[in-house]
C-alpha cells in the first residue's frame, strides 16, 4: 500500500475510524508520520497522529485562519500542526473552523452532552432554594437534548417518552409557581 | 514526603478484590481539566506555570475530598523516586519529563493521585480494585466538582471541558480497565477480539499505558472518544464491552480446563518452580511467569496462593522499587538478582 501523503513509499502506519457507519482511512509510510509527528518516537500515539491529520485537514482550510494568531497565547495555526496540542482555551475559538472536522473526525460529534462545571455563585453565593431550581430547569434542559438527539437518530418512540417527560416536569414546576 | 512509606503498603487498587478481579485488576477514570486564564502547560511560560500550580495546589488544599492527601513538588524527587511513582501508576511517564513547577497528589490510600501541569493542567486518576468503573466515576465526579468551586476551568457550553489536544476534548474523561486474559491469548482468540474492540471506539494498550507494550497477557482497554456522549454514556458502552470480554474469558478458561488440563497444570506449576527456585530473573520473564500463576490461583490448581500477593509483587519487583528497598541504585544484573530473592521470599521458596 502506497502512503497517501507522498504517494510513492510503502504505508505502515494505518489509521481507520468509523463515523457514522462510514469507514474512512488513513494510510502513511512511516517517514511521512515522523516528519508529522514532532513528538513521535518509539510510539505513535493519537495525539501524535492527530498533529498529521491536522495537517492533512487543513488543506481545505480557510485562508484567513492559516494566518490567524491566537490573541491570548500567541499561537499560529502550524503552531499547533506540529505539536498536536493547542496553546490555550482561546485557540478553539480562533481556529475554530479548522479545529470542527478534525474533532467530528476523532469523535464524530461537534456536541458536547457531559457535565458541567458548578460555577462559584452556585455553590457559595445562590440560595440554597434557588440552587433546587436551577437544578430542575437543568434537567429539563438536559432532556430536551436527549430529545434532539432522540429525534436525530430517528428513535420516535423514546423521543415521545422524554418529550412527555419533559411536559410534566414543566406542569410541576409552574404548578408550584402558584 | 519520604516515599519510603508507599514501600511498606500495598495500592488499594491491588487488593485483588472487587467484581471479576479475577480477570480485571483494575479500574481507572482519568478526567482531564484546565484553567481558563493560563495557556496549556507545554504553551505556557515558567510564571505562568507556577500560577497555575499555585492556585490549583491551594484548591486540593481546600478540597474536603483530599483531606489525607500528600502534596509533592516533582523538582524535590530525584529521577529513580519519579520512576517509582510511574511503577505505582501514580503518574504518568509523560509527567516524569522534567520541566518545572510541576506537582503531583496522592491520597492516602493510592485510590486518587492527581498530576498537576501535565498535558493538562490538571489530570486526576482515580482507581478501583476489580471491575467498577461507576465508582471510580462517582469519587473522580464529586473531587471535580470540589476543585471546580475554586477554579475556573476552561469550558465551553458547546465543547464541553476545553483540553490542550483535541482528543480529550469534551468530558475530559478517559474510563480504562485493566484486564488479564491468558486463556484467550493462549487459545489465539486474543488479537481478534482486540482487533474488534478498536472498532467500537476503545483502544487498546500495554500495563502502562499509552506507548507501553503488551505483556503477560495483560490488556488496558480504554475509551477513545470524549465528545458527545455524557460521562455515563462512555462508562456503559465500555462496560458492556468489558463484560463481553469477560464472559469470553471465562468460557476460555472453561474449554482450556476441559480439553488440555495436563498441559495447563504443567505450565502453572513449572511456572512456579521456576519463581519460587530462580536466582537471576529478569522483568519480563518474572511478568509472564506471574501471568501464569495468577491463572492457577483462579482456576484453583494453586491453593495455597492469594491474587493480592501476586499482583503486589508484578509492581515490587519493578526495578525503580527494588532500588528503593535496596536504598541504592542497582545496575541490570544487579536487579535481576535482587528481583529472584525478592520473589523466593516473598513465595516461600
Amino acid at each position: 500500500m502506497i502512503c497517501d501523503v507522498c504517494s510513492k513509499k510503502d504505508a505502515t502506519v494505518h489509521l481507520t475510524e468509523i463515523i457514522d457507519n462510514k469507514i474512512t482511512k488513513l494510510h502513511l509510510c512511516e517517514d511521512c508520520a515522523r516528519k508529522k509527528g514532532a513528538e513521535m518516537e518509539e510510539h505513535f500515539g493519537l495525539s501524535d497522529l492527530l498533529a498529521g491529520l491536522a495537517d492533512f485537514e487543513s488543506k481545505a482550510m480557510p485562508k484567513k485562519e492559516a494566518k490567524a494568531k491566537c490573541p491570548k497565547c500567541g499561537m499560529v495555526y502550524d503552531d499547533f500542526k506540529k505539536a498536536g496540542r493547542l496553546g490555550c482555551a482561546e485557540c478553539y475559538n480562533v481556529f475554530s473552523d479548522s479545529l470542527k472536522p478534525l474533532i467530528k473526525r476523532v469523535h464524530g460529534s461537534v456536541e458536547h452532552y457531559g457535565k458541567t462545571p458548578i460555577s462559584r455563585f452556585e455553590a457559595k453565593v445562590a440560595p440554597k432554594k434557588e440552587f433546587k431550581k436551577k437544578k430542575v430547569a437543568d434537567d429539563i434542559d438536559e432532556l430536551k437534548g436527549q430529545l434532539q438527539r432522540a429525534v436525530k437518530m430517528e428513535e420516535f418512540e423514546e423521543a415521545a417518552c422524554i418529550r412527555d417527560k419533559i411536559r410534566e416536569m414543566e406542569k410541576k414546576e409552574v404548578g408550584k409557581k402558584k | 514526603m519520604s516515599l519510603e512509606n508507599l514501600l511498606n503498603h500495598t495500592s488499594e487498587w491491588l487488593r485483588g478484590t472487587g467484581p471479576n478481579s479475577n480477570i480485571i485488576i483494575s479500574s481507572r477514570i482519568r478526567s482531564a481539566r484546565n484553567l481558563v486564564d493560563i495557556p496549556f502547560s507545554h504553551w505556557a511560560n515558567d510564571k505562568q506555570r507556577e500560577k497555575s500550580l499555585e492556585e490549583i495546589k491551594a484548591a486540593v488544599g481546600s478540597a474536603l475530598f483530599l483531606k489525607k492527601s500528600t502534596y509533592l513538588e516533582l523538582k524535590d524527587y530525584s529521577e529513580l523516586d519519579k520512576q517509582f511513582l510511574v511503577e505505582r501508576h501514580l503518574m504518568s511517564r509523560e509527567h516524569a519529563v522534567t520541566q518545572d513547577s510541576k506537582g503531583l497528589v496522592i491520597d492516602e490510600k493510592e485510590i486518587v493521585s492527581i498530576m498537576i501541569n501535565e498535558e493538562d493542567h490538571i489530570r486526576m486518576q482515580v482507581m478501583q480494585s476489580g471491575f467498577n468503573l461507576t465508582e471510580a466515576w462517582r469519587i473522580t465526579n464529586e473531587i471535580d466538582n470540589e476543585l471546580g468551586v475554586n477554579l475556573d476551568y476552561a469550558f465551553s457550553p458547546k465543547l464541553g471541558f476545553l483540553t490542550a489536544c483535541p482528543t480529550n476534548v469534551g468530558t475530559g474523561i478517559r474510563a480504562s480497565v485493566m484486564l488479564h486474559l491468558p486463556a484467550l491469548v493462549f487459545t489465539n482468540q486474543a488479537s481478534r477480539i482486540l482487533q474488534t474492540i478498536t472498532k467500537l471506539g476503545l483502544t487498546v494498550r500495554g500495563f502502562y499505558g499509552e506507548g507501553t507494550e503488551v505483556q503477560g497477557n495483560f490488556f488496558q482497554v480504554s475509551n477513545q472518544v470524549t465528545l458527545g456522549r455524557t460521562e455515563e454514556e462512555i462508562i456503559d458502552s465500555i462496560d458492556k464491552v468489558i463484560a463481553q470480554i469477560v464472559t469470553r474469558e471465562e468460557n476460555a478458561r472453561k474449554a482450556m480446563f476441559m480439553r488440555s488440563k495436563e498441559r495447563l497444570v504443567d505450565r502453572i506449576w513449572r511456572s512456579y518452580g521456576t519463581l519460587r527456585s530462580a536466582h537471576i530473573i529478569s522483568s519480563n520473564e518474572t511478568i509472564e511467569l506471574l501471568s501464569a500463576i495468577r491463572l492457577g490461583i483462579d482456576m484453583d490448581i494453586l491453593k495455597d496462593l492469594t491474587i493480592p500477593v501476586i499482583n503486589e509483587l508484578f509492581i515490587l519487583t519493578q526495578p525503580a522499587h527494588l532500588q528503593k528497598m535496596e536504598k541504592k541504585v542497582l545496575s541490570h544484573s544487579e536487579r535481576d538478582l535482587k528481583r529472584a530473592e525478592l520473589i523466593r521470599e516473598k513465595l516461600g521458596g
